[in-house]
């Protein structure tokens, strides 16, 4: 009786371990075509962006290209010789810490209302999932990408300075209180809400996605209890949708850093489409992916120590 | 709730105002208190929303205006908004400008195809992460993530020199004398990178595609598994009918931006590789109307701003024309399915 029981224990846990080899290879499988582009065309191309930031990358007639070598030559040309990349780059990153909280802080603002009932509710939603449309590739910066109209732009901002609402009202605010930084913030915000509400589509789309899974027997319980909506929203919605901060912050971070239409960008695009400076590109480039890398990780790692999961 | 409900249709206005005042008075004023602050909220919303809505639409609707109208309206300073002469010239012109049918035919295939390739190996790869678990998960895991986070300037050079000389571990070279193949110019090589998961986005596509299978039930699987089913079957015939709304939001999702990418097309689907794609007759269309009106008037002629821009907003409009009548079509499904989706970090 023991040894049949045993037996039986044995088989069973040979069978098990049949089945896990079997998930395991069934995994490799399905995710092979993810392990084959990320080699080849990830983390290949990524290496040798690598090797040559470090190379002068000269071009060979019918033979491709040569490497040379040259140390740290980019890496000390784009710091201390090119005028442009040091500031375009700090640009960046100072409208980077503006214009990620504002974005994030509108989208799930924006996700609150529109999970609300009220008349017309789908209209609003699709219209507010059209700046996935509408934000993305050329379609931004189209006005001011040619010859003709840049030159166009100048003269109308020219023409309007001290003229539009955002700016009389700035001068109101800022007459007699000389430097408040914190009203200039907040007014560079409210001039930039188009570009705020147009990037922040698919935001409100994860915010709305989370929003949609908190069961609305919690929010019963809580207003049983004596729980005003505001208190409710503390402690129930925002802990339930912390994660998802963290995610649409990552986005975020990503999406504007790789957007085509920076200034940054451009120099970036005609090192390598005019210049043909492979070298420098690479460096510089590289230079941008690390700095992104670690404000990622200080993003989520001071993050993720406050998102509660529910599970 | 039925009955009085029925009692005040029944009742007439005077009286119904009667008894919530009486109502009020039983309840100290909060009655009132409480309604009105409903109302103050519920205007506010309205107003906010169609304030947010308008600031998203105006520029549409702006550029339809500036579309119809004709070039001598375009001068009035008493035309804002409604033209005064209709026109369609600016349409016509704009189609003839964007090479209209050849641009429209080649970005849908290749947005087409793009977005197959991508979906197609996104899901499988999805479906993968959510289900098994196999070594070294979390480290492929990690690469998705890699895949999200590398900005395609930081590669795009060495694909560049790669696709011009491409070779798989020098194998295609031991048939072709020592070198490989130039690819570039081709739809090829991009079309491998889609497949490769590698494509624009293509590692948000996984993450959302993981996030729908890890919510489906396990029982359906291990039902189909009782039942003798192979793995591959169970997710073909179980699981991919119910994941059609997230595959299809990701597959438009794939198809707009590919239809509006500036980036990658520049590089692989360049002019000078004979592609006529959209994009790029859309980002060149100004400067090009330009030289036009040079070849036919000389060269001291140059074509006003206004008249660019009309042109310029008409052939904005032109293009994002397939991709609005796509999402109005799909629209239902593709908000409800992305707002199910669940994400769960």
């Amino acid at each position: 009786m023991a040894e049949q029981k045993t037996k039986g224990k044995k088989s069973k846990t040979k069978r098990q371990k049949n089945l896990a080899r079997g998930n395991a290879i069934a995994g490799y499988l399905f995710i092979s075509p993810l392990i084959i582009g990320f080699l080849l065309f990830l983390a290949y191309p990524l290496a040798q962006s690598f090797y040559m930031s470090f190379c002068k990358v000269s071009p060979v007639a019918g033979q491709g290209f040569e490497f040379v070598w040259s140390g740290l030559t980019h890496y000390k040309y784009i710091f201390t010789v090119d005028p442009d990349y040091t500031r375009l780059l700090l640009a960046e990153l100072q409208k980077m810490a503006l214009y990620v909280p504002s974005i994030l802080i509108f989208s799930f603002f924006m996700s609150l209302l529109l999970n609300q009932e009220f008349k017309g509710r789908t209209f609003v939603r699709a219209v507010y999932f059209l700046p996935v449309i509408l934000s993305s590739g050329v379609m931004v910066g189209l006005e001011t990408n040619n010859s003709l109209l840049s030159g166009m732009q100048d003269l109308i901002k020219e023409d309007t300075n001290g003229t539009s609402i955002t700016a009389t009202l700035e001068s109101i605010l800022l007459q007699g209180e000389n430097g408040n930084s914190f009203f200039e913030l907040i007014i560079r915000v409210v001039d930039e809400v188009y570009n705020i509400a147009i990037s922040s589509g698919i935001q409100i789309i994860i915010f709305l996605s989370g929003l949609q899974t908190i069961s609305p027997s919690m929010y019963e319980a809580a207003k049983i209890e004596g729980c005003t909506g505001w208190e409710s929203f503390w402690k129930i919605t925002f802990p339930m949708i912390s994660s998802l901060i963290l995610v649409n912050i990552i986005y975020t971070i990503v999406d504007f850093f790789t957007k085509s239409d920076s200034e940054f960008m451009e120099m970036i695009n005609k090192t390598l489409l005019t210049d043909f400076n492979y070298g420098r590109v690479s460096a510089m480039s590289w230079v941008y992916f690390a700095i992104i890398i670690v404000i990622l990780g200080i993003v989520s790692l001071i993050i993720s120590k406050r998102v509660y999961y529910y599970d | 709730m039925t009955k009085t409900k029925n009692i005040t249709n029944t009742m007439t206005r005077k009286e119904r105002w009667n008894l919530f005042w009486e109502r009020n008075r039983k309840s100290e004023g909060y009655l009132l208190k409480k309604k009105v602050s409903r109302f103050v909220y519920r205007v506010c919303r309205a107003l906010l929303i169609f304030g947010l809505c308008f600031l998203i639409l105006q520029p549409l609707a702006s550029k339809l205006s500036v579309s119809l109208m004709e070039e001598q309206d375009l001068y009035d300073s008493t035309v804002i908004s409604i033209p005064r002469h209709f026109s369609l010239s600016a349409y016509e012109l704009a189609w003839d400008m964007m090479e209209g049918f050849k641009s429209f035919w080649t970005s849908f295939y290749v947005s087409f195809l793009v977005a197959a390739a991508q979906i197609v190996s996104c899901t499988l790869v999805g479906y993968g992460f959510a289900r098994f678990k196999f070594p070294l998960k979390n480290f492929w895991f990690a690469c998705v993530i890699l895949l999200i986070i590398v900005p395609p300037q930081t590669i795009i050079t060495p694909l560049y020199l790669y696709f011009q000389d491409f070779d798989i571990f020098g194998i295609i070279g031991l048939f072709n004398g020592g070198k490989g193949l130039n690819l570039l110019g081709s739809l090829t090589p991009y079309l491998m990178m889609c497949l490769g998961c590698a494509g624009f986005k293509g590692g948000l596509y996984i993450y959302l595609l993981r996030q729908h299978f890890r919510n489906e039930p396990k029982e359906l699987e291990e039902a189909a598994y009782v039942d003798g089913c192979g793995r591959m079957r169970t997710f073909l015939q179980i699981l991919l009918p119910g994941a059609t709304p997230i595959i299809t939001s990701c597959f438009l999702f794939s198809f707009v931006w590919q239809w509006t990418d500036a980036y990658y097309s520049q590089v692989f689907f360049a002019k000078a590789y004979g592609w006529t794609l959209v994009t790029n007759r859309l980002t060149t269309l100004v400067d090009r109307l330009d030289a036009h009106y040079k070849g036919i008037y000389g060269q001291s002629y140059k074509i006003a701003t206004a008249f660019g821009q009309q042109v310029l907003s008409t052939a904005t409009l032109m293009t994002l024309v397939p991709l609005i009548v796509i999402y109005v079509l799909a629209q239902k499904n593709f908000v409800e399915s992305l707002s199910q989706t669940g994400i769960k970090g």
